[in-house]
This record gives C-alpha cells, structure tokens and sequence, in this order.
C-alpha cells in the first residue's frame, strides 16, 4: 500500500452513457452507496487493467456545475474538495451541442480533464463524422471516442486519463468577450490573494452571482456590482448569468460545427427516426393513457396478481363454481418431483383453476423453502428437548420463531422486488419513464407531485416495500418525502387478511361485507389526495420543482445495466432493511414470548410483556381501545378485549399478516369480534395509515435521511391515531343518533370535502395574488 | 411575430428572443440551452394538456406552460 491511488470521477449529462461505461470499466468491482446526506447513488468501483489500479467515482448525471440540485452541488464539491486526479467528461457524441455545455464548465476547474466522446459507432453508423482533433485542439484536452456499451477504445480513454493525471492542468475559459475576462482576471487575482483554490472557476461564478459563491465571498460582490453597472452589455444589461450561459452556447455552436460533419446536412430533422416513430405512438394524444394503463396493468399482474391471465376466474366462471384463490398452484413443483410423488394425477399436479403470476409464485416457492427450513430445526433441536420432558426451548424458539422468522419477512419481499425492479428498470432505461411523467405531470402537478410518483403509489397497493424504494426514480427529495408518507394510504397486499377478516364481522355489526372492503381501498386513496393537498398547503417552501426535463431517445434496453440495477436493489434492500427487520423482528419475538420474570421461560401471548404492555398503554397503540375495552366489560376499562387489538397491532410491525395471526391466538375470531361498526372502521383506518411492517420501515430508512425518516414515522403514528379517532366518534355519534344515522354522515362527508375545496381554491387565489 | 413559448402550436418553429422569470427556473432554462438566439420547434402537447415538447439544440426537451410562458420567441 503506502502509495496514493490514483482516483478518476466520471461526470456528465443525463443519459450520457456514463452509467454504461461505469459499469464497463469497473465490472464486479462495483458498489453503490449514498452520497452523504442525500440518497443520490455514489458508485465506486476500480479499473484493473492498467499496471496500477484505478479507482473511479460515478458523479450523479448533470447538466451544469449550477448551485440548484443536489445532483450538482455534489458532482461540484466533490471535483473542487475531493480533488480527483482525473475527470473524465462523458459526452454523448449523438447530441455534442448540449452535451459540451458541461464541459465548458469542467474546463475552468484547475483539474486534468478527458472527453469520452460516447456512442462514437451511433454517429459513424448514422455516416456522421466528428472530428477528434480538431475538437481536442479547440477544447486543449484529450478526446477519445468510445463505445462504453460496445467496450470499445476503453483501454485507450484510461491510458489516456492516467497520463493527464500525471501532468495536471490549469483551468481555461471558452468565454471570449474581453470585458468579461477583464472582470473574471480581476476576481481572480482578488481570489489568488485570498489563496483560494480553482479561482478561475470560482471568479465566473461569482460574476454568475451563484448562490454558493456569493454565500462564501460576499467581500467580493461590490467589485462584481461596480463592474456590472459600468460596463452593461448591449443586449444582456447587467444580466451576466444570461450572459455566460449565451456565450457558452455561442462558443460551442461555433466551433463544434467544424469538427461535426453530417451525412445530409438539416434535412434529418424532416426524417423520424425509429424513436421518434415509437414516440408517436406512446405520447399520442388519445393513445397514450390507454397504452400507460395496460403497460401498468401488465407489469402489475404479472408481479402481484393470484391469478395469472385471469385463468382461474374464467375457468371457474365456465364450470359454473365459485372462484377461490387458495386452490391455486403454488406448492413447489419439485419437492413432488423430489419425493417422486409421480402417481398424483396430472390433473391434480395442474388443476384447470389457474396458476399465480411469476412474483406471486416465486414468493411462495421462498416462503416454501424457509418455512420447511424452519420446521426441520424446530424438529431437530425440539424434538431432543421434548423427547425429556420439556416445553419448546427458549433457545429452540428464538432460533424458529425469532431469527428465521424475521429472516423468513426480509426473504419472501425479495421476488416481488425483483421482478417490479425488473421492469422498473426497463421503464428507466428504455426513456419510457420519462414520458410518464410527461404524460401524468399535469393530474399530478396540484398534488405538489409529479407524474413519475405514479408508479411507486401504485407498486403501494402491491407492497409498500419497493414502492417506498421506488422513491429513488424522482428527482426533487421533498417529493420523494411527501409519495413515501403517503405509501401506507395504499393499502398493500398484505393487510387483505385483516380487510377480509373485518368484512365477515359485518353479518354481526350489520354492515356489507363487500362494500366495506372496497370503501377502505378508496378511503385510503381519497385520504392520500387530502394529504399530499394538506403537505402542499402546509409546507413551508410553496417552490414547486419545476419540469424542465430532457425526454431522451428511446433505445432498448442494456441487459448488463439491468442486472446491475437489480443487484444493487437487492443488496441495498437486505442490508439495509433486513437489519432493521431482523432485530425488529426478535424484540417483538421476546416482548411477545415472556412475562416480566424472565427466569420463567416463555409463557403464552396472553402472559407475555407484550400483553402486560398493550393493557397498560393500549390506548397509545390503538386510541380506541380502552373505549372497546370498556364496552365488554364495565368493571374496568381496559379489562377487555381492547388490549388484544393493540397486541394484534404491534405484532403486525413484523408482517401485517401477522395482525390477523395474532387475534386469532388471543382468541379473535369471526364470531369473537365484538366490534360495532365504528370500531371495525376505526380498527381498519388504524391498521392502513399506521406504521407499515419493518421491511417497509426499514426501506423508507434506506431512502430518507435521519430527520425526515423521523417526521416519516410521526406523520404515519399521525395520520393514523388521529384518523381512527375522528372516524370513531363521528361514526359513533351518527349511528346512536336516532333517525338521522348515516344520512347525517354522509352530510358530515360532504360538508367536508366543500370545505377543503373552499380552502385549497382560496390558497390558490392568494398565491395568485402574490404572483 | 412575437409569441410566448407557450403560445406556439404545435409544428411551429421560434427562435428565442428573451428568457424571464427567476433563480433556478431561469438558470435551468439556460443550461438546457433555452438561451436568446437557439431554435425551438414546437413538438408535441402532453395528452392532457401540458407540458409541452419542443425540440432544441437537436434534443428533446420538455417543459409545463408555466414555464414555456417565461420565454419569448419569434416566430419563423
């Protein structure tokens, strides 16, 4: 070791292939972590093939060295503190004129600067011609042309980083006009007194009047202010920001003409190419919604539906009987083929009643594997305790029903991430989510969101888990704060269990069990359009991020780009969340499993900590549950059955199917819920805003920092505690109310949604006033 | 002619004259290379409305109306 190494950063637009050749030249070396206080990916990796290894930093994509985005104030301190020996600028040579606009930019950092001119074999294979050096003579650094996804020249492009690290450069401007560089020369040498480092880059951002410099040196502004006021430009005035960016673009369009010579001139803008040909349909003016919607639709059966193509619905439908979701395939096929089960019926094997999709199946061949795992050491180290006279172990059950258990919840997540990542991924590379957003930006606009929150609000009704991890494909943090708090209001598959158990209470508390199931869906997406208006409204920044985004050609997709997505999404997924679910998992295992005398062993539910704990502060956990309590029993109001709803809560933080596992062994049962009708809602509302299970806690960690990840949490204790309480009463009050009941709720319910139209369109009018 | 941006339909060609607006709705602008002097072509209207594609500076770009109307174009 003893020696430095040497350290290249990529940095370059959007799109640029920069991803590509990162993953050509570092290869299995690869990981992806966060840049510090943001979840902006940071891929480090090393290239190996020149005689000392290389260590390359993947900045985020760019267009500018702007202060505006976290993309760019990290790619600009990172080169300006971290001082890397070499940046490579990835150009795309398909579209150089705004492509170079960066490079303008990075040229001005004293740092040595190569260009890898990407996508090289697109612009000979369109018979255009760029003409290498004479556009390294005109920027005065190397230039290489690649094709990162071909892995072409790359061994060149790193030769030649490696010899301009050894040399180091000095920064230079493109900027021509001689007042200007009069100006940038005084702040300069204002700056090199000051011993400031990159004065040249620091001087035109000053005179840019960039937030981050006029922050840092506001000693410096009078002179830039002087400057301005006596020598005002004739088109711009005073406007140097304008100015600078002009000039920039003047620079390139001026020169790159020279070094660029295309086969047939202008006429190509007349001619669609095949991108163009396939984005007339996609963003069609009528076509585009329905063509989104069955995109969705495929990609959402075929990751969570029970019942792949429908088959066992129509089938079921066609003989007449009723369709049943648990008599689907999902035993593992080869454990039959293992235990050389061949004398079962085909038609047993296969019943005509359908199949799962692929993510659904796979789930359950996992769930197979750990829960057989499970048994097989529950059998081996319980059967020898048993065999002696004894309970289960402690030991024996913090192994089965702790620790595997709660590997067993990080586990079963892990297909249906992959196979939504899968064609996340796709949707990515391809370009097409970019046009999603263009098509669905309006409808989501006035909920301070973008169209690309679409899609992790609607992986929520799946799994909460890879929505909230979804969150990574928006750009601006807070929107990517406000679509993941509002991930428990879509209510994901594994709270089913509790909607359908609820349901069946209805022949008790006299309510459709139908309609109830279908209001709790759509009470959970009208309390997420209220939310998002309510953070809109009460956020103290009213800055909407605004939509100026690049939609880049459509190309098919890389499959190594893919796969190094998908991987990086499931290590990210297991170490991160599968601690946290891990630990959260046994502490829950051990509250559950003991009363307060350790020394005990293990005792029933009924007995445990956990029990004791939900008696004493149920109402913390459920808000109506000494209020149930008292209604079974008027001795004392938390003698009840209340407590157990709390339990049933808490233990449903491991799985939410768990919620319904657990009033089953406290004894709540179809028959045994003595909820009225205001209760099973209140129960409902309170179970689909509260905290969703540790996998998704744990992924919304991964995705927020410290402190929004903790307003995350008191947002969904919130939402929940205070919806569950409002709906309590009011439902309450309505249904003793004699007479009116619920005409006067449905009153209550328009009254407040008039309201909150009256609000939102006099906050408008203000903010209109203001504009 | 003189039209905003936002004004333009579609097929219609610009060339830029002026960028308003403020902070980093205009430093955006400029660095997507909507600079006084670059042609747009109006390329598309999103299905419902908004935003607008045009193509500029051989790219696409997209933007909403609130933004095209910052900009001011004359029209070809």
């Amino acid at each position: 070791m003893g020696e430095k190494r040497i350290i290249v950063a990529l940095a370059g637009n959007p799109n640029s292939g920069k991803t590509t050749l990162f993953n050509s030249l570092t290869g299995s070396t690869a990981h992806v972590g966060n840049w510090p206080g943001v979840t902006v990916d940071k891929r480090e990796g090393t290239y190996k093939k020149l005689e000392k290894p290389i260590d390359i930093i993947d900045l985020p994509g760019i267009y500018s060295l702007s202060p505006y985005t976290p993309e760019e104030v990290i790619s600009r301190n990172y080169i300006l503190d971290e001082k890397p020996d070499c940046v490579i600028n990835v150009v795309d040579a398909t579209n150089l004129e705004r492509n170079l606009y960066l490079t303008t930019q990075l040229l001005e950092i004293d740092v040595p600067l190569v260009v890898a001119l990407n996508m090289s074999d697109v612009v000979r294979k369109n018979g255009d011609l760029i003409n290498v050096e004479e556009l390294s003579k005109k920027l005065g650094v190397p230039v290489v042309e690649i094709s990162a996804l071909k892995e072409e020249n790359l061994d060149s492009l790193m030769a030649e980083a490696y010899k301009a690290a050894a040399k180091g450069r000095v920064g230079k401007t493109v900027l021509e006009s001689k007042e200007l560089l009069h100006l940038i020369d005084d702040i300069k040498i204002a700056f090199k007194g000051k011993g400031v480092e990159n004065p040249l880059f620091h001087a035109i951002k000053l005179v840019e009047m960039d937030e981050l410099e006029t922050k840092s040196h506001p000693d410096l502004i009078p002179m830039v202010e002087e400057f301005k006021a006596s020598h005002a430009d004739e088109v711009f005035g005073d406007d140097y920001e304008a100015l600078i960016a002009d000039a920039r673009y003047k620079y390139i369009s001026s020169h790159y003409a020279i070094t660029l010579s295309k086969k047939d001139g202008n006429a190509s803008k007349d001619k669609l190419s095949r991108s163009d040909k396939i984005d007339k349909v996609l963003t069609h003016r009528i076509w585009a919604l329905p063509i989104f919607v069955l995109i969705m639709f495929i990609i959402f059966h075929v990751t969570f539906s029970e019942d792949l193509l429908f088959i066992g619905r129509i089938t079921a439908l066609a003989q007449g009987v009723a369709f049943d979701d648990l008599e689907l395939i999902t035993d593992p096929f080869w454990i039959r083929f293992l235990s050389a089960d061949y004398l079962t019926p085909l038609e047993e094997l296969a019943p005509l009643n359908g199949v799962p999709s692929i993510g659904v199946w796979l789930q359950s061949q996992f769930g197979f594997c750990t829960g057989s795992l499970i048994e097989a050491i529950r059998g081996s180290f319980g059967g020898g305790f048993i065999g002696i006279g004894m309970e289960e172990h402690w030991f024996t059950s913090l192994i089965c029903d702790g620790l595997f258990t709660g590997l067993d919840a990080v586990l079963s997540f892990i297909p249906q991430i992959m196979i939504l990542f899968l064609f996340i991924a796709i949707l990515e590379d391809s370009g097409y989510m970019a046009r999603i957003a263009f098509i669905l930006d309006r409808a989501f606009r006035k909920f301070g969101l973008s169209g690309k929150a679409f899609i992790p609000m609607l992986t929520g009704f799946g799994c909460s888990v890879p929505g909230i991890m979804a969150t990574r494909t928006l750009e601006d943090e807070k929107e990517k704060n406000r679509t993941i708090r509002l991930m428990t209001c879509f209510s994901c598959g594994a709270k089913a269990p509790i909607w359908a158990l609820l349901a069946a209470v209805g022949v008790y508390a006299g309510f459709d069990g139908g309609i109830f199931v279908f209001s709790i869906y759509l009470l959970g997406i009208a309390a997420a359009v209220i939310f998002a208006l309510f953070m809109k409204l009460f956020s103290k920044d009213q800055y909407v991020s605004p939509f100026i985004m690049e939609l880049p050609a459509y190309h098919l997709p890389q499959f190594r780009n893919v796969m190094a997505h998908l991987w990086e999404k499931l290590k990210h997924y297991v170490i991160k969340a599968g601690t946290i679910i891990a630990a959260s998992t046994i502490v829950i295992w051990f509250l559950s499993n003991f009363n307060w005398n350790l020394s005990l062993g293990m005792v029933a539910i009924e007995e445990s900590m956990l029990a004791d704990l939900g008696r004493t502060f149920n109402y913390l956990f459920f808000p109506i549950a000494p209020l149930e309590g008292g209604w079974t029993n008027i001795s004392g109001w938390n003698v009840g059955d209340g407590w157990k709803y709390s339990v049933s809560t808490i233990t449903g933080l491991i799985a939410k199917e768990d919620v319904v596992a657990t009033m089953a062994e406290l004894g709540l049962e179809e028959g045994t819920i003595f909820l009225q009708v205001e209760g099973v809602y209140s129960f409902a509302l309170f179970n689909l805003f509260t905290l969703p299970c540790f996998a998704a806690m744990g992924a919304a960690y991964g995705e927020q920092n410290k402190k929004e990840f903790g307003i995350t949490i008191l947002w969904w204790l919130g939402i929940s505690y205070g919806a569950s309480l409002i709906c309590y009463w009011v439902m309450h009050f309505c249904r003793t109310l004699p007479g009116l009941g619920y005409p006067l709720l449905v009153v209550l319910i328009g009254a407040v949604i008039a309201a909150g139209i009256i609000v939102s369109n006099r906050h408008k009018n203000a903010q209109r006033a203001n504009a | 002619m003189l039209k905003k941006l936002d004004e333009l339909k579609k097929g219609e060609t610009g060339l830029i004259k002026k960028v308003e607006g403020e902070g980093r709705i205009r430093r955006r602008l400029f660095d997507m290379g909507v600079t006084p002097g670059a042609e747009v072509y109006l390329r598309k209207v999103a299905p419902l409305g908004d935003p607008v594609e045009v193509t500029i500076r051989g790219y696409e770009l997209s933007l909403r109306k609130a933004e095209a109307c910052l900009v001011t174009v004359e029209v070809k």
